[in-house]
């Protein structure tokens, strides 16, 4: 299947190859640098490129192209999937996925890839497993290792993947055992010009952290399961389960994983809010004119809470790529601080926290090149922010149960709200 | 001549300093410490990693292969020796003996590992060693190493071709291996040495159908794909019958009744083949995977194979993954797009999920474009044409671009709109961007050719912005409007000309060649005004230095302008300029797409990529269906008749695989081939059931003499065999089976599987006269409790269990095993017991162990009367010097005793029994395979009043399951069914 990956950074050098079959040579890359060429920006790169011998299928992450050599017919998400699981893992490992990390690691690296694949196809992919074989470098193994020499790769053989439950490695001890849960919920929106919602959706997933001694077998239910529309689940989920009494339960893998994720569609919140759809817990108010003629424009931007449940909206960022003839800008935030790169034309406006009393607003205008004329569009406003303590949709777990263990647990849930592709066009 | 020599020394010097490294790399690895070797294959595998050569190392690394110290230092030559051993085969051969010696360790992973490595060295001399190797590992106990073997089969075989058939022997008998570890790794190599040969998979079908849910992702991925090609093959189309069925009601609704009927017999139903379905059934929960390759395959694989009306429920799904990476989203649109140009219902609903974010990637933009084009229908035209308004405006302006052509394409296929669609195209022909006017202008042409009668305003309106225009692609296109449409415009046309006329020089040459065209038409319809004109242009291209153009006006010429020689072609010159031209059609680029199997390479890139496997179409006829039928293993005698049976020694009854594994069909085989129970296979119906029951009586006298020989193997259909119960001996029909869930130490029931309801009550009615018999625990569990620990018994340690006997003191009483053992260092005398707690409580105690031997144990059985509840029973263990307090808590399960009884007394007492728990909608993994047509019922006792209690577990529908319990004991009853309820969601 996967018979050789690159590792490509944004100039363009490889600087990490690995080979699971023979060795293709690396003047494959060439077609790829040629496509490169070609796209407008990294993101235009196609993912998946035809030459006369390979298709190379390439994924951009941390700034870093993982492109994977395949021979022949391949599900091209298969290999797509697996690069992303590789940059996960490069991530859980080195806490970071950045060239200097992968450098600074390249023994890890080789020995993760060596046991990611076998002859191409995926051996080992889950965490846990991969943690037991390579541990993973922390600095006070980082000064051991150097004084005495010895690697990340366990001493021990791993038994987790042959156990009956492979993604939780064996043996696992605490003293203080705790299970972490937090509901996050990222709201995608599409708001128009005359501040009507043209599409929200909610997007949500539970992330867990378990630290939990032995073989606990977990349960976890919802006050309002039917809000969950679409789901996807970790492995170590019970899908029967889920399907007959709409209950979590499951062994979990040990330490931080991705329990689940959901969609809730705006037809299937609430009844009675399912009529206005999503809640949208910010608006804007914007004023941007650029006028024929006249080397200046108008800039007037004010945010505010909308439908927010009572809490703050925190760290909000504005961003907005602004129209390729605006030279500079002169703007006054009421607070937070903005900058514009005159270069990529990007503005950005960190704003902080809102407070409902006083809004915050950013006005002032902008310059524009002389002669040129005025821009067909206005640009687009892009939101992030976080409403902590609260999940949009309204879910809420009602309670978290451990069997085959006899300790207590410690439990915890939190739940956040953030945006997520939050557009407002202007 | 100097700069040679210079650029000489400067390459030595690099070369001489790389070699200088690699000795002292040689140096390190040849070092007697540890730490020094292993700080050297780091500095290799970096090598490595970068991309240099280190193969000069060879020599100093492979030494280091059997190096035992260290884990980590083989696990780098390892790597080192996958990379070189290509290029130096000879120095790989050494390593060899060594992984022929790990492949033979105690420990799994080291044999794997081995495999690993040694099928991963590409040295063709060790052909023979690998695939020895590989059959070995291949009937390896440990299924990890049976999965690394199914790994090195491809490698083999990418090495060496000539293997195949005794590669194809291999994978045959990994397809059969029941471990899921297995399953996905050895479909992989299926797929790559042997993908023709089906006849590999079908006994293998329903197994793999069944593992399927619990194979790793990346197996389940290559599995379903596997599947998706081998059920074309073996299946008819579920599609077919659907055309068929729409006709037939549409003619049912217009013609009389008469005719309908005379009808009917003609339309034969199409039936699923169980197997189709199972795989359809299967393969839905895996929509809910993590892992997008996982989701996209079963979409696939519905797309391809389900009934039509099924497939929209992989829709949500898909929709699912647009949320995920760029790249999964660009694989899932493309076959979105695919999907929605046959069936835009499907994604419809979902139309808003496709708008697109100024933040997408270009390809991304693009891909959504096409799906909302292909989704716009006459009732959200208006929304898709509002949104497309949006994205004119977009400052990229290659997707501006796209968005033209698209609203060209809603406008062709809608005829509702399309006068709204050009009138907002003839706007953006004043647009400030070239782009955007130029891709107006031609999608305008296209349009006005479909519809060309009512539009002379717009050509008028494009004439007049000619001027401004610059893209040669738009300027051609109004030219050739002009051309086309030139009586229309009668006036304009003639002023282009002259327009172009004095540009002609400077133009393109694509708008050169459609002036020429325009001045020939003109010429042939209004040659009064242009003809001059025409032959001013006629005479530039004449000399221009494009040949194409010098080409096309000599033919013009020759053409429209009348002499001598070619009288004949010029009198059709107005026919062959002006002939009615065929309106383009604007189609998706993706209409032909789904040549190629969905999800695949070949589909993303629209060739078909090398390896690419044609999807066949559905066969007109079946094929055999019973090739998929698999033989069973003769079971192991597994029912204890009648009470007082020497109980049989449990360990046979590990069957729990088969139970889950196996077919409805199967359990039921099960019982056929016991001559004991009393099965008996009447292939007729019922009406000869008087006649073959007194033939089951003459069998089951048999098969009580010689039970043993009398086994039958039952070559009968199965839906035909019944049972007969007869008057004679008593209870019969009953079957104990192991259930899945051994785990749960609950199951004292036997597992009373009445096999065929319809013929008994054909039989004469049987009263309940007989006394209950107690028949032999189907299953008895071994934990065991500990009674009293070693450190609180000063070495004294006793466990009990309950071995689920009939206790041979009382009828009453519940038998329990008591396993004392000395663990001290001197002998313990006199054990037994003493003060019991509740007075009342009735025990029947063991007799007194004299003495115990250090390191010794003792088996001793009990009885105690719980009265029918689970309250602990406390006494205190006594030995000569010490008492201690003990307690022995029962399981509600230990309290029951298993009983036989017919069916029909099974109905009759469950009438009669006032309580019984109701529990509905309860789904498990383990009920699915219970699919039995009819309900398993355990029957039991109580052991102290002896009450009956009868458990139903029946199947409902295909995810829920209700059990039932009838019990007088209503306490007992409700602590069953929590149990149960418990045990089932832990199996």
């Amino acid at each position: 299947m996967i018979h050789s990956l690159f590792l490509v950074n944004s100039s363009g050098d490889i600087f990490l190859e690995k080979h699971w079959k023979s060795v293709v040579s690396r003047s494959v890359c060439d077609y790829f640098f040629e496509a490169q060429e070609r796209a407008s920006e990294p993101e235009n790169v196609p993912p998946v490129i035809p030459t006369p011998h390979h298709y190379l299928i390439s994924v951009l992450r941390h700034r870093i192209y993982f492109v994977a050599v395949i021979q022949s017919e391949v599900p091209p998400l298969f290999v797509i999937e697996f690069l992303h699981r590789v940059v996960d893992t490069f991530q859980d490992y080195f806490g970071v996925c950045t060239e200097a990390a992968i450098k600074d690691n390249v023994v890890v690296v080789y020995e993760l890839l060596e046991e990611m694949l076998d002859n191409g196809f995926p051996l080992a992919t889950e965490s846990n497993i991969l943690k037991e074989l390579i541990k993973p470098p922390t600095i006070l193994r980082t000064v051991v290792n150097t004084i005495t020499g010895s690697t990340n790769v366990g001493e021990q053989l791993p038994t987790g993947q042959l156990s009956v439950v492979p993604w939780r490695r064996t043996g696992v001890k605490y003293t203080n055992n705790e299970a972490y849960f937090d509901v996050v919920e990222e709201i995608d929106a599409i708001i128009d010009k005359s501040g009507s919602t043209i599409t929200a959706e909610i997007q949500g997933v539970i992330d867990a952290c378990v630290k939990l001694t032995g073989m606990p077998d977990l349960t976890l239910s919802f006050m309002n399961p039917r809000l969950l529309d679409d789901v996807s689940f970790h492995p170590c989920v019970r899908f029967k389960r889920w399907e007959a009494e709409r209950i979590l339960s499951f062994i979990p893998p040990d330490g931080n994983f991705r329990l689940l994720s959901y969609h809730v569609s705006s037809q299937n919140l609430h009844p009675l809010r399912s009529a206005s759809l999503v809640a949208i817990p910010v608006y804007v108010k914007h004023n941007i004119t650029f006028r024929e003629g006249s080397s200046q424009g108008r800039f007037e931007l004010t945010l505010g809470p909308k439908q927010t449940m009572g809490k703050g909206v925190e760290a909000v960022l504005v961003s907005s790529q602004l129209p390729r003839g605006v030279l500079n800008t002169n703007l006054n935030p009421t607070q937070g601080t903005y900058t514009f790169d005159p270069v990529t034309k990007l503005l950005s406006w960190d704003v902080g926290k809102i407070n409902p009393q006083k809004l915050p607003s950013l006005k002032g205008s902008m310059s524009l090149q002389a002669g040129a004329s005025k821009p067909d569009e206005n640009p687009t406003i892009n939101i992030q922010f976080k409403i902590q303590q609260s999940a949009l949709s309204g879910l809420k777990v009602n309670r978290l149960d451990m069997y085959g263990e006899k300790y207590k647990p410690f439990k915890g849930i939190k739940y956040m709200t953030k945006a997520g592709k939050f557009q407002v066009r202007t | 001549h100097e700069s040679i020599p210079g650029y000489i020394s400067e390459s030595c010097l690099v070369y001489k300093r790389a070699s200088a490294m690699n000795d002292d790399l040689k140096e390190m690895l040849e070092s007697n410490k540890e730490s020094l070797k292993l700080e050297a294959m780091k500095r290799v595998v970096g090598l490595i990693a970068k991309g240099k050569n280190a193969s000069e190392l060879f020599p100093a690394v492979v030494k280091n292969v059997a190096s035992k110290n260290i884990e980590v230092l083989k696990k780098l030559v390892y790597v080192y020796l996958v990379r070189y051993a290509e290029e130096q085969q000879d120095l790989a051969l050494l390593s060899i003996s060594t992984f022929q010696r790990a492949l033979k360790d105690p420990n799994q992973l080291i044999r794997a590992s081995a495999l690993r490595v040694l099928s991963s060295i590409r040295v063709p001399i060790i052909v023979p060693i690998m695939m020895l190797a590989i059959k070995e590992a291949a009937s390896d106990m440990s299924p990890y190493v049976r999965k690394t073997s199914a790994h090195a089969i491809q490698k083999l075989y990418s090495l060496d071709q000539d293997q195949k058939d005794l590669l194809i022997e291999v994978i045959e008998k990994l397809l059969k291996d029941k471990s899921t570890l297995v399953a996905g790794s050895v479909v992989m190599a299926f797929e790559e040495v042997c993908p023709d040969r089906i006849d590999l998979i079908h006994k293998n079908y329903r197994k793999l159908c069944n593992l399927l849910v619990d194979v790793e992702e990346w197996g389940q991925v290559v599995i379903i794909s596997m599947l998706t090609r081998y059920a074309r093959t073996q299946f008819t189309s579920p599609w077919k019958e659907d055309g068929v069925f729409d006709e037939h009601s549409e003619r049912a609704f217009y013609e009389s009744d008469e005719e309908k009927t005379r009808n009917e017999p003609e339309a034969k139903p199409y039936m699923m083949d169980p197997d189709h379905r199972l795989l359809l059934r299967n393969t839905k929960p895996l929509l809910q995977s993590r892992n997008t390759a996982v989701v996209m395959s079963v979409a696939q694989l519905y797309w391809h194979l389900a009934p039509k009306n099924e497939v929209s429920i992989v829709t949500k799904s898909l929709v699912r993954l647009l949320r995920s990476h760029r790249e999964v989203q660009y694989i899932v649109l493309q076959n979105i797009a695919s999907m929605s140009i046959q069936r835009k219902g499907m994604f419809e609903p979902y139309m808003k999920s496709f708008y697109v974010r100024s933040t997408d990637a270009t390809h991304i933009k693009s891909l959504k474009l096409e799906i909302l084009t292909s989704l716009a229908n006459e009732a959200n035209i208006s929304t898709v044409l509002r949104e497309f308004q949006t994205y004119v405006k977009s400052q990229d302006k290659e997707f501006a671009a796209g968005t033209i052509q698209a609203i060209g394409r809603c406008a062709t296929n809608i005829s509702e709109v399309t006068d709204t669609c050009l009138n907002g195209l003839v706007l953006l022909l004043s647009n400030r961007d070239e782009t955007v006017v130029a891709e107006s202008v031609v999608v305008i042409r296209k349009l006005l050719q479909t519809q060309p009668t009512q539009h002379s305003d717009i050509i008028k309106h494009m004439a007049k912005l000619f001027d401004n225009i610059t893209v040669p692609m738009a300027r051609a296109s109004i030219l050739w409007l002009m051309g086309e449409y030139c009586e229309r415009v009668p006036k304009i046309a003639p002023d282009v000309l002259r327009k172009m006329a004095k540009s002609f020089t400077s133009e393109e040459d694509i708008v050169k060649l459609q002036t020429v065209n325009l001045a020939a038409k003109l010429y042939l319809t209004n040659s009064k005004q242009t003809k001059l004109l025409t032959q001013y242009i006629l005479n530039l291209g004449k000399y221009d230095q494009n040949y194409d153009i010098r080409d096309r006006t000599r033919f013009i010429r020759q053409l429209i302008v009348p002499n001598d020689k070619n009288g004949a072609l010029s009198k059709y010159a107005h026919r062959i300029l002006l002939a009615p031209k065929p309106a383009p059609l604007l189609e998706s680029a993706y209409k032909d797409r789904d040549r190629y199997q969905l999800g695949t390479l070949s589909h993303t890139i629209n060739t078909k990529a090398s390896g690419y496997l044609e999807l066949s179409d559905w066969p007109a006829v079946a094929p055999d269906q019973s090739v998929r039928n698999v033989e069973v293993i003769e079971p192991v005698k597994i029912h204890h008749f009648i009470f007082p049976s020497t109980a049989h020694p449990t360990p046979a009854l590990h069957q729990g695989w088969s139970w889950s594994t196996l077919s409805p069909k199967l359990q039921i085989n099960f019982s056929g081939s016991d001559a004991e129970s009393r099965v008996e296979n009447s292939s007729q119906s019922s009406e000869e059931s008087d006649e073959s029951s007194s033939q089951s009586e003459k069998s089951s006298s048999e098969s009580e003499s010689d039970s043993e020989k009398k086994k039958r193997k039952t070559k009968t259909p199965l839906q035909k065999k019944t049972v007969k119960p007869t008057a004679k001996d008593g209870p019969y029909l009953s079957k104990c089976y192991q259930p899945t869930f051994c785990s749960s130490d609950l199951f004292i029931f036997s597992l009373i599987l009445s096999v065929c309801p319809p013929v008994y009550s054909a039989l004469s009615p049987l009263s309940l006269s007989f006394p209950l018999q107690v028949s032999g625990p189907a299953f008895v569990p071994e934990k065991s409790h500990d009674l009293l620990h070693r450190m609180t018994g000063k070495g004294l340690s006793a466990q009990y269990q309950f071995p689920r006997q009939p206790c041979l003191y009382q009828p009453t009483m519940v038998s329990v095993q008591i396993s004392l053992t000395n663990t001290s260092d001197h002998p313990l005398e006199q054990i037994h017991i003493g003060d019991r707690s509740p007075t009342g409580l009735n025990i029947h105690c063991f007799n007194t162990v004299e003495c115990l031997e250090p390191e010794a144990s003792v088996t001793v059985f009990m009885g105690i009367d719980f009265n029918d509840s689970t309250q602990a029973a406390n006494f205190q263990l006594c030995t000569k010097e010490d008492h201690f307090s003990v307690s022995i808590q029962p399981a509600v399960g230990d309290l029951f005793l298993p009983i036989t009884m017919t069916e029909l007394d099974f109905r009759k007492e469950q009438g009669e029994l006032s309580y019984s728990v109701n529990y509905k909608k309860y789904h498990n993994h383990y009920l699915t395979h219970l699919v039995s047509p009819v309900p398993c019922r355990f029957a039991g006792k109580t052991a102290s009043s002896g009450a009956v209690v009868l458990v139903t577990v029946e199947l409902r529908e295909s995810s829920t399951a209700l059990i039932t319990i009838n019990t007088e004991k209503s306490v007992m009853g409700s602590m069953l069914l929590r149990d149960l309820k418990q045990a089932l969601a832990q199996a």
